[in-house]
Order: C-alpha cells, then structure tokens, then sequence
C-alpha cells in the first residue's frame, strides 16, 4: 500500500466512530451507516490523492457516506418506510467536532455497551463501530477466528434492531448504572492489550492505545464525571509503566521496574486528572485506583512508596465494592507497613484459591519469611495458575532463588 | 414502536410462591401492574397460564394430527405467563419488565416480536 493510501486509512479510522454514529442517528441503522462509510473511503481513496486531502475530512466522509447511503436506500427501495425517512430527513447539521455530532458517539456508545448484549459482543462492537477496528484486527486482538467475531458481531448488530435497543443517552436516573457498563467495557479492552503477554500479535498491545483514545473520546463527551477522569487517569499511568513491565521475556515487578524508563509525559497527565478528582471530591472505584497509580508513580524509587497512603486508599475501595482481589491488594501493602506474618494472615483468609496472583502474593510472603518448602509449593500453584509467559518466567525465577 | 412478548418462567414441580398470603399479594401485585400498563397505553395482551400438566399438544404436520397429552418439551422450567406490550425501544420494555418480574414474583425474559 503506497503513503497516501496508508495515510487516508489512518484518517478514516479515527474518524470512522465519528462518521457511523452520525449516519446511525440519521438512518436509524448500523448496516447502512457502515456500508456508507466504507463506500465513502472507497471514494476518497480515489479522489484525495488527485484533488488534495480536504480541510475537514470528517465532513467530507461524513458528507459522502451520507449521499451514498440515500443513494443505496433509494435503489434497493429497502422498505417504504426507511426509503420515505431518508426522503424526509435533509440532514443540515453541520460537521463540527462539538456538539450535535458528538453526541451521536455518545449514543452509539451507549448502544454498543447495552447490558442486553452480551459483554464480549459490546466489547466487539465498541471498537468496531467507535474504534474503526476491523473484523480481522479484533479478532486477532482476542485471539478469536475471524468468523467467530464476525458472527458475534453480527449477531448483536441482529438483536439492536430486532429488539430496538435504542440509540440513546440513557435517562438521567439510568445513567449512573449504564455509564459504569461503558467504563468496564473500556477498561476490559485496555486490560486486554495490558495484559498481553511477550511475543503476543502487536494488535493485542495496541488495544491499550484503543481503551485510551476511547475514553478520551467519553471524557470529552462528559467533562464532569470525575469516574471517567478517573478511569482515563488509571489507564494513563499504567499506561506510563507498560514498556518498564517486561524485560527479556520476564515480568518486571513494580519494585523492580526501571523508573527513567517510565513516560513522564503520560505520569504529569494522569497525576493532574487525580487532581482534578481530588478537587471535586466525589470519589469512586476508579478514581481511587488512579490515585494508588499516583502515590506509586510518585515514588522517586520503590522504597519512598507510601505504603500507609496505599493500604488507606484500598481499604476505601474495600468500602465501596468489597472484593477479596481488593483485599489481596490491600495485603501487599500491609506486608510493607506491618510485615509479611501479619500480610500472610489476611491473604490465606481469602477466597482466591483459583487465582494466580493470590498464590503468587503467598508465594512471595512466605519466601520472605524463610518458609522455603511452603513458598515453593505456593510459586508452583501460581506458575500452574496462569498462562501469561513473562509472569511464568518471573515465577520460575523467584522459585529457582529459595534456599534447600 | 416494537411489541415484545414478557413471559415469566419458573419452576414446574414446586409452588412458585412461599405461601398462601405470598401468592395472594402477587396476584395483587400484578393485577396494580397490569393496570398500570393498561393506563399507559402499553398493554396488548397478558394473561397467567394453568399449570403444565394441562397441557396437550398436537403435531399437524403429518397426514393426521397427533395429540398427546403434556408439554411439548420436558423441563424443569415452566412458561407460567405472559404479557404481551408495545415500547417504544429495548430500555422501555426492559423497565416495564422489571416492574412486572417484581410484581409477580418471578424472573421474566424479553423478547421482541417480528415486525408486521
């Protein structure tokens, strides 16, 4: 694919949420919207080399795919009722990036992350329909066959229409609920790419960049929800510590990571929207976890960490959605401040037998009380527990380290 | 505007409600809620089902129809009634759901008609 070409597709990728959701207000249909808006880039492949990239290319896509889609309705005649609609509707909005048109993604946003889909489908429709994401690419992103995803996406785009799930911005007394429905699809995806192991598709990595666009894009959209704050600043810092994560195939844990090679630039960012959750003092699960990311990318070396300002911050989460994983976290800052026996006490009280991090933070705890046959077993279970490579060869190591 | 059918399953060997006084206050529960449906403009149609071993079911699809006594598929899980509604999308019908499975006591599934 020669330069321009590349460069046109990257434009219409970070326009395409843009474009289809204010095609989906306008013909009420997501099939139409996105064959428009391919139709459209078919167009501007053809034409933008030639006649120069237009001064607004969102306007023009959108401006194209909506002729296109008039275009189609009118000779399929799909039904008389859509084919009169789209007589009717002389769409005059202009493009502008405030406004009307932005609200169409917030709607769409909406829709995608219906609690009527299923989650992996609302996943899969977000970063098709907002993140301009392939078929292809998503299904590479979650190590699914191509055919799998297209059915699941097709099939949630069956049930939008056949069940009428509206393209909306929920009802203020609904919106609390269905805003944090949109933020766990966001940050599933961010955690997807995050999470993704060594010598995983590059795809899988970049899914961190999609989750942050996109919540851009939602905090854009509603300036005045410190979660949406606080979700773009807890993925903005973690974010900031992904390449100081992994060295040689082997995860790095926090207190060994590199800190020069953290991104200053991501950490200013995401401190000042902990600030400005600070400020407006209406504190949730994701701006809490923000600010632990904040106490420990404060921290000019592991050992200035403010473990007391940590446990506190994770006994705040405990308050609001008490979960034994919040607890497990809340233990690793305890073995800090009290030490590994008291840590130890609360960890093998919670329920997490089936997950890697509980054995592997006991496995931890009990090395560092010399209790090496126990710490063993314990690194074993949690080398059994999961599956992500550069975690294996961490655990293998630390293992390989214990006395007898 | 959509039509969905609102139907509440629940199981078939055991009494749906706790006692005597429960049922008597969700058949008063529902019948609040059906009016207030009715109010609304949403009603269509609703009615609560006898139980399953008053059942028959027929098979016309041979030469002859075949009729045999009982449901036409064995399960734990048993259709005990329905309403039938109009709403103007998904989130609408999902609400009037809720007030109905709360209303009657049992969990209800929603599922759009076709449209004519």
């Amino acid at each position: 694919m020669n330069d321009s070409a590349t460069a046109i597709e990257r434009i219409f990728r970070e326009e395409y949420g843009r474009v289809v959701a204010s095609l989906v207000r306008r013909f009420g249909d997501i099939d139409v919207a996105e064959d428009a808006a391919s139709e459209a880039l078919l167009v501007a492949l053809e034409k933008w080399p030639v006649d120069g990239t237009p001064p607004n290319p969102g306007a023009w896509l959108t401006t194209t795919a909506g002729n296109k889609a008039i275009d189609r309705i009118r000779r399929e005649r799909l039904r008389d009722a859509k084919h009169q609609a789209a007589e009717m509707i002389h769409d005059d909005t202009p493009h502008e990036p405030t406004g009307i048109v932005e609200d169409d993604r917030l709607r769409l946003i909406f829709t995608c992350c219906h609690p009527a889909l299923a989650l992996e489908a609302r996943v899969a429709l977000t970063l098709r329909l907002l993140g301009g994401l392939t078929v292809p690419e998503i299904a590479q992103a979650f190590l699914v066959a191509e055919t799998t995803m297209a059915q699941r996406i097709t099939r949630a785009k069956a049930k939008i229409k056949g069940a009428n799930i509206p393209f909306k911005v929920p009802d203020a007394e609904d919106l609390a609920e269905r805003l944090s429905g949109v933020m766990a699809v966001l940050y599933l995806v961010f955690n997807e790419g995050y999470l993704a192991s060594s010598g995983e598709s590059a795809v899988r990595a970049e899914l961190t960049g999609e989750a942050i666009r996109l919540t851009r894009v939602l905090r854009s959209l509603l300036p005045d929800e410190p979660e949406v704050a606080g979700l773009l600043a807890l993925m903005l810092l973690s974010e900031a510590r992904r390449p100081s994560r992994e060295a040689n195939g082997e995860l790095v844990t926090l207190a060994e990571q590199d800190r020069g090679g953290w991104d200053k630039e991501l950490i200013a960012e995401g401190h000042e929207l902990v600030r400005e959750c600070l400020r407006r003092n209406r504190p949730g699960r994701y701006q809490i976890l923000a600010a632990i990311n904040a106490v420990h990318t404060s921290a000019p070396t592991a050992a200035d960490t403010d473990w007391a300002q940590i446990a506190t911050l994770y006994g705040q989460i405990a308050a609001i959605d008490p979960s034994p994983i919040v607890e497990l976290n809340r233990a690793v800052a305890i073995a800090e401040l009290d030490g590994p026996e008291v840590a130890l006490a609360i960890v093998d009280r919670l329920p997490l037998t089936t997950y890697h991090a509980w054995h592997a933070t006991r496995a931890d705890l009990l090395r560092r009380l010399g209790r090496s046959t126990e710490a063993r077993d314990a690194y074993d279970a949690a080398i059994a527990a999961t599956e992500n490579a550069a975690e294996r060869a961490y655990l293998s190591r630390r293992r390989g380290t214990l006395a007898g | 505007m959509t039509q969905y059918l609102l139907s509440v399953h629940g199981p078939a060997d055991e009494p749906a409600y706790a006692s005597e006084e429960e049922m008597r206050q969700a058949f008063a529960d529902t019948a609040k809620f059906n009016d207030k449906l009715r109010e609304s403009g949403a009603w269509v149609f609703a009615g609560g089902l006898q139980p399953i071993d008053q059942a028959t079911t027929v098979d016309g699809t041979g030469d002859r129809p075949i009729v045999t006594d009982g449901p036409y598929v064995e399960s734990k899980e048993v259709l005990g009634g329905f309403w039938i509604i109009e709403a103007p999308d998904l989130d609408a019908a999902l609400k009037w759901a809720a007030e109905g499975s709360k209303a009657c006591r049992g969990k209800v599934e929603v599922r759009p008609f076709q449209s004519v």
